[in-house]
């Protein structure tokens, strides 16, 4: 049996945490730099709020039904994640962390276990000690665990939170309710297709011809296939490096002069080059993106991209900003107003283990230089060491003008409490 | 050996020795005493796994009032807070009651609670349906300055 355990509203649950008023109050997380809405509690959903709404527009609406706005805390929701993630660690062996707020845990050899108790158990003991209400599924399948986890977190008073499918019936049942485009690993596309072909929920799937699905689709839809007949096909995965490594962000204001951009961009580069260094990898590929404000309708446009290929592979903050520097400046055009910039590592090695050069190498002093800096900027907090082409005083200059504490991250904002 | 030759480079590859191999001494080769105390080597106290049993559920709170001196909670110390373990009677609490944080005594009886404070200038304070009260989590430990 597999279990799909989600976090319900992950980031409005962490900040309730700490701040029990907005326990059924409506709330919107915004993305980094309080762009658009990203995340949004149930509350808020019910009043309408859209996914990835620019927040500007929808200022006066939240004012007005009183939706709470906060930036995104990532401190805060990173630690919160953990926690949860290593108490479902308590309940089996086999895990797999599948994002931030959801987990799939496989139970081998609980052939005799009560799930509906076991379940109830996962979903109290996480509610207990972090204060994270979740939703959990089970079911012989993954794919069957997210569709029974749905159930679970669609109608939380039949199920209070914990959804079994266990017996051909309610696998049937589960099908039946669920429509197409809300199967996991269903893409819209993939969910056109299908409708036109008369195929509108998840049991009309499993019931396409065997044979065509493997001819028609990709060996993954065919294993989708397979899991939701309820027979088990996807694994657990094992937890594994990302295949690509992004720095992307908005400026605060925008920039017409190459300078503001070489240091924004040389300050991404530097933080993709920390983020190989810490998962241990290297890269073969460096790709910089540039932007203008696509939301300014009235300005001249401007979007590019380009990629720099590398004779060999490095995770060196000098080497990835220098490339990274050159590239932004050949697609650089003057007279653009330019808003966001991005660079993005991929063709990924590990660090160990890549196809040595002969006739070029890295510098061989950059390997401890990295590791002096890495240690020294984890020491003393803040990035007191850079490169020269980067701004000293900034790093993101976020705009984060509604960001709750650190709580439990950083001493200073921990929660006070009257006595 | 000379694998490949061409114009301007010349090739080597090396050679395999079979059977060629040396000791790992772990404890490494030195000319002096050994230590005496290598036998008894024992890990450093830690605050930490003194102070946090639990540590998904440990959570940090800093005090701020008097109505808890008697019980050792001063203004500005630290809290230890485990949200694992049950609110019972006698344990001293971090509650939300009515849109605030504090920290009290429970005392729990016939169903009823109140919250005690260790001050005998403040008030005992009865829990009721009207409050909006929830219990945090249990106060392990104060941490201060001095």
């Amino acid at each position: 049996m597999y279990a799909l355990v989600d976090c319900n509203n992950f980031y409005a649950s962490c900040e309730r945490v700490f701040n029990p008023n907005l326990q059924g109050k409506p709330i919107a997380i915004l993305s980094n730099n309080d762009g658009c809405v990203i995340s949004r509690s149930d509350e808020a959903k019910a009043l309408n709020l859209p996914m990835g709404a620019p927040i500007f527009k929808w200022e006066s609406f939240c004012k007005s039904n009183h939706i709470h706005v906060l930036s995104s805390n990532y401190p805060l929701y990173g630690d919160m994640s953990s926690r949860v993630m290593s108490i479902l660690k308590q309940f089996t062996p086999d895990a797999e962390v599948y994002s931030i707020d959801e987990s799939f845990l496989q139970f081998k050899g609980f052939e005799n276990f009560n799930f509906d108790d076991y379940g109830n158990q996962i979903r109290k003991r996480v509610l207990k000690w972090t204060g994270i209400p979740t939703s959990v599924g089970i079911a012989p399948t993954k794919a069957l665990s997210k569709v029974a986890n749905k159930i679970a977190r669609k109608f939380p008073k039949q199920t209070k939170g914990v959804y079994v499918i266990d017996s051909e019936e309610k696998r049937i049942k589960a099908l039946k309710w669920i429509k197409i485009e809300d199967v996991w690993g269903i893409g819209r596309r993939l969910a056109k297709r299908l409708k036109e072909k008369g195929c509108y929920t998840a049991f009309h799937f499993t019931q396409l011809p065997d044979e065509w699905v493997r001819k028609t689709f990709s060996i993954t839809e065919w294993k989708l296939q397979k899991d939701l007949q309820g027979i088990p096909t996807l694994q657990l995965d094992e937890v594994k490096d990302k295949q690509a490594i992004a720095t992307t962000r908005s400026f605060e204001y925008t920039f017409s002069d190459i300078d503001n951009i070489k240091e924004r961009v040389s300050t991404f580069a530097s933080s993709c080059a920390e983020k190989l260094r810490k998962q241990g990898s290297s890269c073969y590929v460096i790709i910089v993106t540039l932007s203008s404000d696509r939301h300014k309708k009235d300005l001249e446009q401007h979007r590019a991209s380009t990629s720099v290929n590398l004779s060999y592979p490095t995770n060196s903050s000098l080497i990835i900003s220098n490339c990274a520097v050159s590239a932004v400046m050949s697609i650089f055009k003057t007279g653009i107003k330019y808003k966001r910039a991005g660079v993005i590592v991929t063709g990924l090695v590990p660090v160990d283990n890549f196809q040595l050069n002969i006739f070029e190498h890295e510098n061989p002093k950059h390997q401890p230089l990295m590791q002096a800096i890495d240690s020294m900027n984890s020491k003393y907090k803040n990035y007191k060491i850079k490169i020269g082409n980067q701004d000293l005083k900034r790093t993101w200059k976020m705009r984060q003008e509604r960001l709750s504490p650190r709580y439990t991250t950083n001493i200073n904002d921990i929660i006070k409490v009257k006595c | 050996m000379i694998a490949h030759k061409s114009g301007s480079l010349t090739f080597f590859t090396p050679e395999a020795v079979d059977g060629a191999s040396a000791h790992f001494f772990d404890a490494g080769v030195s000319a002096g005493f050994p230590s005496p105390a290598e036998d008894f080597k024992e890990q450093r106290l830690s605050l930490d796994e003194e102070l946090v049993k639990n540590k998904e559920a440990t959570f940090y709170a800093k005090v701020s009032g008097q109505s808890m001196i008697g019980a050792g909670l001063d203004d500005n110390d630290l809290l230890v807070i485990d949200r694992s373990l049950e609110p019972t009677n006698n344990k001293i609490a971090v509650c939300f009651l009515d849109g605030e944080f504090t920290v009290k005594r429970l005392r729990v009886s016939n169903g009823e609670v109140w919250l005690q404070p260790e001050n005998p200038d403040y008030p005992i304070i009865h829990i009721t349906e009207e409050n909006n009260f929830l219990i945090w989590g249990i106060v392990t430990n104060v941490i201060k300055k001095v």
